[in-house]
């Protein structure tokens, strides 16, 4: 690829013989944004800390524009790093805070002011340069960081979990600063994140890592949409999982809690009798007020969770239960607990997953 | 990464010569009182020199009724300024800070003219006023070890719930303290009690001043007249600092709920 | 062992202001006098055997021989004699304070950034709270055992090296002897209270620095020496203050052949030397005063510290 800018390749690293990065292999065009999700301790941040440059890889290399960085200690790999808790200098003030990697780098002084007051202005700062941290919010902080991360202009980016110390209202405004003054500066980041929701917002690719292993990468569109693996599927987005059982493989006929239906996707070399699992996203399901799709069950809502814009519903089938999202409609309301509900959805909806 | 870096270990080595030095060359002095071979000589005859003994005994008699005046004062304090008081506490705690600002020896010094023959309370006039005066002197240097000691151990435990329960069950407040409190907070006491004595009983200062049979006093004497000896008391000095401070070690390895020390 | 007040000062100096427990319950509302009484021990030691004896040698520095208000007192303190042993004792004092926590500062860095050994940290910790509590009268047997004319050291040096420290201009009783005694307590205390304030340095300080392109030296020079500035600061002017009143060591070490102000103090209280009590104490007050602004400018940053470290 022409604009591949990172390159990971068979990655490994273990601690102590403990393995928690498991052969990695990743590639980032330039001016991408990528985020790295997973479960808390499945290796975001040591794959992150071993391309800065803190941690060495046990095996594997990591190639920044074709070239190896391994020999390079941190602080010559021009990368800009932002942290959780924000790590500003507490003796120095915004403005030095800022223009502290252009002081290190000998830019004149002239130069490192300007730059500092276009880096206050991008984050939206401008006037707080004589400040102290812990004159600011949490919120502003972080900014302040972004910016000192930012004005040296280094070749890449890197966010380990920069908004999960800040509040919820915070956190959604932050991030679509960080991703618009991203995309303004062309700059390649690697983003990570617990929060699933966070990285469908603002990824350009999105990798799954599971255990220290990549469990799939791809566009939000691809992740969510149309995982590869189970764990891809369950820890994006909500995932109903129903056991089945099949009645005959000819008509493609199971039986769901002793319902029949159709499952035209359903592998042929599946036998009758098989105990089978299937797998729908929540907002695959409706509730059939008239119009049927390719299957249709009878069921009783157990919960009824109002979310403002979508209402949750909880059915049971007997043994299985799903969840469903319909969207809220002031002049309908919603089916009442323990009320009897036939819901449908289509055949294609269905997803077929690897384990 | 993980390595050890080489100049720690500079620094270390040299910080380990500057200290361990003067404790190995006075163990080797005070083993050299024979010429031309090792022998103990020189701590037999300090410990069997009863200056030596009574001077030792005397320092840890005092040194227990420190220990004891110090607690009888500084435990219903911080219990009622934890409990009761909490406006009181800015008050307390400039005070326990007073003994870190005056030197021991304006302390005695304002003692010896506040409290002579022709005072109010002249308390140098007989030798148990004495006595008591450097008891009290020296609950003065402890004040600030005790009363963080004191405070520490309440903190560790919920004095409000401990008092309430024991007032529902109708104790008074005596009963509480002695009762209730005091045993739940008897390993911080313990370890303010040892770092007391190993302040007081080498004291030189004030005993001298006050012209009381302290050991301080006695090893001054030894180090004016011997040559072999003082090495010997130096290194029986640093052994009981270490015993003190083992203990408080010890004592807090028993109590996972105390705060962990800087020491 | 002694009139050493120091690591109390390390233990106090961080007072436990969290947690003041506030009444809850109706049962405790309001301070009645009988909780008073719980307190008033305390208080009236305080004021017996603290501030009452310490105002009494304030006061008295200003009364004449004849019982009169008088600043002659503190006007006498001008002579030779006197100001030269408040110029001795300032030089040891200052001497002892900048040395014990250069050294502390550099052992506490080792242990805790040296990716040492951990049992290392542990050991030095422990070993800090008896050294810094091994002072006085048996410090001083220690090192003349070391470096006294007869010591260990001095004797290896010249029966093996050919080398005679005595002849070179060394003494144990001198400016630097009593400076290199001095450190034995005072390194320790360094470490004890400086080791919190490193622990407090963070990881990511060093990292994002890194990032920046600073190398070590750089993060020290920008970052990590400013943040621990105040408190070295105040911890030098706490060693300063703890030299400053110490007699023990001094007086074990050199009899009186050093005149401190402590050790010219003592001889004034034992005889009278200064022929005049109102100078004695005058004298005290001297001291009370260099010590006090130590601990208050202690104090001070010391508070300013947390507060910007917040
Ligand atoms: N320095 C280290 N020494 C030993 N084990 C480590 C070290 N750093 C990380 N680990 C282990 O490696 C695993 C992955 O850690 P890592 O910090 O990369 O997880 P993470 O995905 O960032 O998790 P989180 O979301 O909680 O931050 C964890 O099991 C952790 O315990
Ligand atoms: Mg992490």
């Amino acid at each position: 690829m022409a604009d591949e800018f990172l390159h990971i390749e068979n990655l490994v690293k273990s601690f102590n013989g403990n393995t928690v990065v498991k052969s990695v292999n990743l590639a980032f065009n330039k001016g991408e944004f990528v985020t790295l999700l997973g479960p808390s301790g499945c290796g975001k941040t040591t794959i992150l800390r071993m391309v800065a440059g803190f941690e060495r890889p046990t095996s594997g290399t990591i190639l920044v524009e074709g070239k190896d960085i391994s020999p390079l200690p941190p602080n010559q790999r021009k990368i800009g790093m932002v942290f959780q808790a924000y790590a500003l200098f507490p003796n120095m003030n915004v403005e030095d805070n800022v223009g502290f990697g252009l002081k290190i780098g000998r830019v004149p002084r002239d130069e490192a002011r300007a730059r500092v007051e276009e880096m206050l202005k991008l984050i939206g700062l401008s006037g707080y340069g004589k400040r102290f941290p812990f004159e600011m919010s949490g919120g502003q902080q972080q900014r302040v960081a972004l910016a000192r991360a930012l004005a040296p202009k280094p070749k890449m980016l890197l966010l380990d979990e920069p908004l999960s110390a800040l509040d919820a209202k915070i956190r959604v405004s932050l991030r679509e600063e960080i991703r618009a003054i991203q995309r303004e500066l062309g700059i390649t980041t690697m983003f990570v994140t617990h929060d699933q929701e966070e990285a469908l917002s603002i990824s350009d690719r999105i990798v799954v890592l599971n255990a220290g292993h990549v469990e799939q990468f791809g566009t939000p569109f691809e992740i969510y949409n149309r995982p590869t693996t189970r764990f891809a599927a369950t820890f994006v987005g909500t995932l109903n999982t129903l056991a089945a059982k099949v009645i005959d493989p000819a008509t493609k006929s199971v039986s769901i809690d002793g319902q029949i239906a159709i499952i035209p996707s359903l592998s042929s070399a599946a036998r009758s009798g098989d105990a089978i699992s299937l797998t729908l996203r929540p907002e695959a399901i409706s509730l059939a007020n008239g119009h049927a799709r390719d299957i249709v069950l009878d069921g009783t809502v157990s919960e009824v969770a109002f979310l403002g814009a979508v209402i949750r519903l909880k059915v049971n089938l007997g043994e299985n239960a799903l969840h469903l999202d319909t969207f809220n409609d002031q002049h309908s309301p919603p089916p009442r607990y323990d009320e009897k509900v036939k819901i449908t959805f289509g055949g294609s909806d269905i997803l077929v997953l690897g384990d | 990464m993980k390595r050890s870096k080489l100049w720690a270990w500079i620094i270390l080595i040299l910080g380990a010569l500057y200290f361990l030095l003067p404790l190995v060359a006075t163990l080797l002095f005070s083993l050299s009182i024979r010429r031309g071979t090792y022998s103990l000589d020189a701590y037999t005859n300090v410990v069997q020199a009863p200056a030596f003994q009574q001077t030792f005994t005397f320092s840890l008699v005092v040194g227990v009724a420190t220990i004891v005046v110090g607690l009888l004062i500084v435990v219903p304090a911080a219990y009622f300024v934890r409990l009761r008081a909490p406006q009181l506490r800015p008050i307390i705690e400039f005070v326990t800070l007073l003994p870190l600002i005056i030197p021991p020896i304006i302390l005695v010094f304002g003692y010896i003219r506040m409290y002579n023959s022709s005072s109010l309370l002249p308390l140098t006039n007989t030798a148990l006023g004495t006595n008591i005066l450097l008891t009290l002197a020296y609950v003065a240097l402890a004040l600030p070890y005790m009363y963080r000691a004191v405070d520490t151990g309440l903190r560790t435990i919920d004095v409000q719930t401990l008092t309430e329960a024991a007032n529902i069950l109708g104790a008074n407040t005596l009963t509480i303290l002695v009762r209730v409190i005091f045993p739940n907070i008897i390993v911080a006491v313990l370890s303010g009690a040892f770092l007391t004595l190993a302040i007081v009983i080498g004291e030189f200062t004030i005993a001298s001043l006050l012209n009381r049979p302290a050991f301080g006093v006695y090893m001054q004497n030894v180090g004016a007249n011997r040559a072999f000896e003082p090495a010997a008391l130096a290194v029986i000095s640093f052994v009981i600092t270490w015993i003190a401070m083992g203990m408080i070690q010890l004592l807090a390895r028993f109590a996972p709920k105390t705060a962990p020390r800087t020491d | 062992m002694s009139n050493n007040t120091d690591s109390a000062a390390a233990n106090t100096a961080t007072p436990a202001s969290a947690g003041v427990v506030l009444s809850r319950s109706g049962v405790f509302t309001g301070v009645r006098w009988g909780d008073y009484l719980g307190v008033a021990p305390f208080l009236i030691f305080a004021v017996m055997f603290l501030v009452v004896p310490t105002l009494y040698l304030v006061v008295g520095a200003f009364i004449g021989r004849d019982g009169t208000f008088t600043f002659q007192n503190i006007v006498d303190l001008g002579t030779p004699q006197i100001v030269s042993s408040f110029w001795i004792s300032i030089r040891i004092s200052t001497a002892s304070a900048l040395l014990g926590s250069l050294f502390g500062l550099l052992i506490a860095l080792a242990i805790i950034r040296g990716r040492l050994p951990s049992a290392i940290r542990s050991t030095v910790m422990t070993f800090s709270g008896v050294a810094s509590n091994f002072a006085g009268i048996p410090l001083a047997f220690a090192f003349l055992s070391t470096l006294g004319r007869l010591g260990l050291i001095t004797v290896i040096l010249k029966t093996v090296f050919g080398f005679d420290m005595y002849k070179a201009g060394f003494n144990i009783l001198s400016f630097w002897g009593l400076t290199i005694t001095y450190c034995y307590f005072q390194i320790p205390l360094m470490i004890l209270i400086i080791a919190p304030a490193i622990d407090g340095l963070k990881k990511e300080w060093n990292e994002a620095a890194a990032t920046l392109g600073a190398t070590p030296y750089q993060f020290w020079r920008y970052v990590g020496l400013p943040i621990l500035w105040p408190n070295l600061l105040g911890t030098i002017s706490l060693l300063f203050a703890n030299a400053f009143g110490a007699i023990a060591t001094a007086y074990a070490l050199t009899g009186s052949s050093l005149n401190i102000v402590p050790i010219v103090l003592y001889a004034q209280i034992r005889g009278d030397v200064l022929n005049n009590p109102g100078l004695g104490a005058a004298l005290a007050l001297g001291m009370i005063v260099i010590t006090a602004v130590a601990n208050v400018i202690y104090l001070v940053i010391r508070t300013r510290a947390e507060r910007w470290l917040k």
